[in-house]
């Protein structure tokens, strides 16, 4: 096995009512709800995504994350569909939904709210808008292990299962959230750091 | 990292079955455990057929050393990790590396929605006992603390190939010296929150499923929990028992196409078939027998059947689905039917895909109807297609 | 009596979470899904959920769908014609 050089070639986090990427803030609000905001995430980018409407509030964060991410930062057609992939935790699994869905099953049960009580189905949104079709896994863990997802991922790009990799972190539950996503690839841009847990931990303490 | 990762222990628990030998008794004479609700409190009663275990939480918690008013997600998997640890048989267990990989969608639901009812009418009600151990990897947790098993406990939660990738996940983990045995796969139990939502989604049958017939109307809802026991070679050498097989292949791909359907055409079922045989280094026709995800809904059966066809066409395997007995078990599935799987390899035996009756027209394969005996099973492909197109295929070979 | 149409178009924008949409816009015998709209099954199960809600019609079949949900014209002749009436 050859441990080859990886590196982390973009990140973008969403929290405190405070969108940055590559560490740097692009947009920030100081009220309102996080409907509101992420709302006002989706207008500022401008992401003419319809479907982002009927997503639940983690796909939503997850979503906007991934493609501020990937903006300007990715190039799509360097890459096969199967060779890039997804690697997510968070701790709260599905719970805002699934709040949300027990509710409707007072009246209707809604199978719009059923369909996100799953936590997986944020990254499910993410491949059907970048078409992405390679190795998929969602952990449910008490905070973000960045070594054991650093390990992860490291692996599969190791073992070319993927040669890019979204991974991190996107949890909601009610008004608190937070999302810290991470672009690991094998090709050294300008500006990229190496994919060390350290470097990945630097990050995230910034949040 | 080719080292291979051996199957020495199983266990199982489900609608057709309180372990390994009641179920094996269930398979062979066609005895499905669907049926009319008789544990879950739902108004869904004497509507629709599902597939319970027939034991209440008393007798599950007496089976499990643990209290009545825990979740039966623990319960259940408790039971079921117990048993295939003790099918393992490993002497030295404490003094290993081990970890629990354990797969479950509904965590403490069940318990949580009964919460919830009493609460939301009075805000004095309810026992907060009962949401205490909501969160899905509660369930694991509890389940790791009977086993002892220290080391390392993680929770997936994809959907319906959850326990299938808690499975390839623990062999990755021994595969890269981390662990020397993992206990993978997963759980899930039926609650009201699962069958209004799956209602509410207009896929169930109202009768019992037909998996891949052309007049399938959907799928019915199980409940259960599937183990398997994963060692390294170093650790197979010192049982007293062979193991039952070892898993060979196995991929993970997302079909990038519906949130809850998968596309037409089959691509990530394709996509999941082609890489577990491309890991195992088998062809298509190296495989014996497809235990199929075969859900019973117009939309499963046609994906998966199109993947298949391209896949394997002119030679297809011999291929069923268990879900005929058992039921959708959701996050459980994956593991249950790895357990049936290592079964089929280690006896030789395949099994039967009831109430099938009509080829479905685009197919040109139809799934074995009968239980067989004395077979030739050196390879089988077991499928797990999960919500948010996760798609996983897991490949086991004799050892 | 024509209400119904420009009510069914605010519950449909409302229902399945059109923002971008006005209700206005939507044009009669505009196609829902597919083309038109673009509308999608679980969209198809929302407005089973709305039909039960807002008039009291239970869609058994699903596979009835497609032709009673075409447009918001075919929807309301649907309804016009299967609403209970009020004894």
């Amino acid at each position: 096995m050859i441990t080859e050089n990886h590196y982390i070639t973009a990140s973008c986090s969403i929290n405190k009512h405070i969108v940055s990427k590559n560490e740097k803030t692009v947009f920030e609000i100081r009220v309102g709800t996080l409907h509101d905001f992420l709302l006002s995430i989706y207008h500022l980018f401008d992401f003419k995504y319809p479907k982002f409407y009927k997503m639940d509030n983690v796909c939503k964060l997850g979503w906007l994350a991934s493609e501020i991410l990937l903006k300007d930062s990715f190039a799509h057609t360097d890459y096969k569909p199967e060779e890039v992939g997804i690697v997510l935790a968070n701790a709260n699994s599905s719970l805002d939904t699934d709040l949300k869905y027990f509710e409707s099953t007072k009246d209707y049960a809604s199978p719009s709210l059923f369909v996100y009580t799953l936590p997986n189905i944020v990254m499910g949104e993410i491949c059907i808008r970048n078409r992405f079709k390679g190795e998929n896994a969602f952990f449910v863990q008490e905070k973000f292990d960045a070594n054991f997802v650093q390990q992860y991922v490291n692996n599969l790009l190791n073992n070319n299962i993927l040669q890019a990799c979204i991974f991190g972190w996107v949890d909601v539950l009610q008004e608190d959230y937070n999302a810290v996503l991470f672009l690991a690839e094998k090709k050294n841009h300008a500006g990229s750091i190496p994919f060390t847990t350290e470097n990945i931990e630097n990050i995230l303490s910034k949040n | 990292m080719s080292a291979p990762v051996y199957v020495a222990g199983i266990g199982i628990i489900s609608a057709i079955g309180n372990n390994v030998a009641e179920t094996l008794a269930s398979l062979e004479t066609s005895r499905a455990g669907i049926g009319d609700i008789n544990y879950l409190e739902t108004i869904h009663r004497n509507k629709l057929p599902i597939a319970e275990v027939k034991l209440t939480n008393e007798e599950l918690a007496i089976k499990a050393g643990l209290q009545h008013h825990i979740s039966r997600t623990a319960l259940l998997s408790t039971i079921a990790a117990k048993q295939a640890v003790n099918d393992a048989g490993i002497e030295n267990f404490s003094a290993l590396r081990t970890g629990f990989i354990s797969a479950n969608t509904v965590g403490g639901m069940d318990k949580t929605e009964n919460f919830f009812s009493a609460f939301l009418n009075d805000n004095k009600k309810g026992k907060l006992r009962d949401v205490v151990n909501h969160e899905c990897g509660s369930a694991t947790e509890i389940a790791a603390d009977k086993l002892g098993i220290k080391n390392y406990v993680s929770t997936i939660s994809t959907a319906c190939s959850s326990s299938a990738n808690a499975i390839f996940f623990g062999a990755r983990l021994i595969k890269h010296n981390m662990l020397d045995v993992v206990v993978a796969g997963g759980v899930d139990a039926l609650t009201r929150f699962t069958l209004n939502g799956f209602n509410t989604l207009m896929i169930l049958d109202q009768q019992f499923c037909k998996p891949f017939d052309e007049n399938r109307k959907g799928l019915n809802l199980g409940e259960g929990a599937g183990y398997v026991v994963l060692v390294s070679e170093k650790v197979a050498a010192t049982l007293q028992q062979k193991p039952y097989c070892k898993l060979s292949g196995y991929a993970n791909a997302n079909d990038a196409y519906h949130q809850t359907a998968s596309s037409p055409d089959g691509k990530g079922s394709f996509m999941a078939m082609s890489g577990a045989l491309k890991l195992a280094g088998l062809l298509p026709t190296d495989i014996d027998y497809i235990n199929l995800h075969g859900t019973g809904t117009q939309n499963n059966d046609i994906a998966e059947g199109t993947a298949i066809k391209r896949l394997f066409d002119p030679l297809f395997p011999k291929m069923s689905s268990t879900k005929s007995f058992t039921g959708h078990t959701l996050g459980a599935s994956g593991g249950i039917e790895a357990v049936l799987s290592s079964l089929s390899i280690k006896y030789g035996i395949i099994y039967p895909n009831l109430r099938f009756h009509d080829q479905m027209k685009e197919l040109p394969f139809a799934p074995e109807t009968k239980f067989l005996k004395n077979q030739k099973v050196n390879n089988v492909l077991s499928n797990s297609f999960g919500f948010g197109g996760n798609c996983s295929s897991l490949l086991f070979s004799r050892a | 009596m024509d209400t119904l149409l420009a009510d069914l178009k605010k519950q449909i924008v409302e229902q399945l979470n059109l923002q971008d949409i006005k209700p206005e816009d939507i044009g009669d015998d505009q196609p829902l899904f597919v083309e038109g709209l673009g509308l999608d099954s679980i969209d198809a199960l929302e407005l089973i959920v709305l039909l039960q809600q807002h008039y009291k019609i239970k869609l058994a079949n699903a596979e009835d769908g497609p032709k009673v949900f075409h447009s918001v014209k075919t929807l309301a002749d649907y309804i016009r014609a299967n609403q209970p009436t009020n004894a």
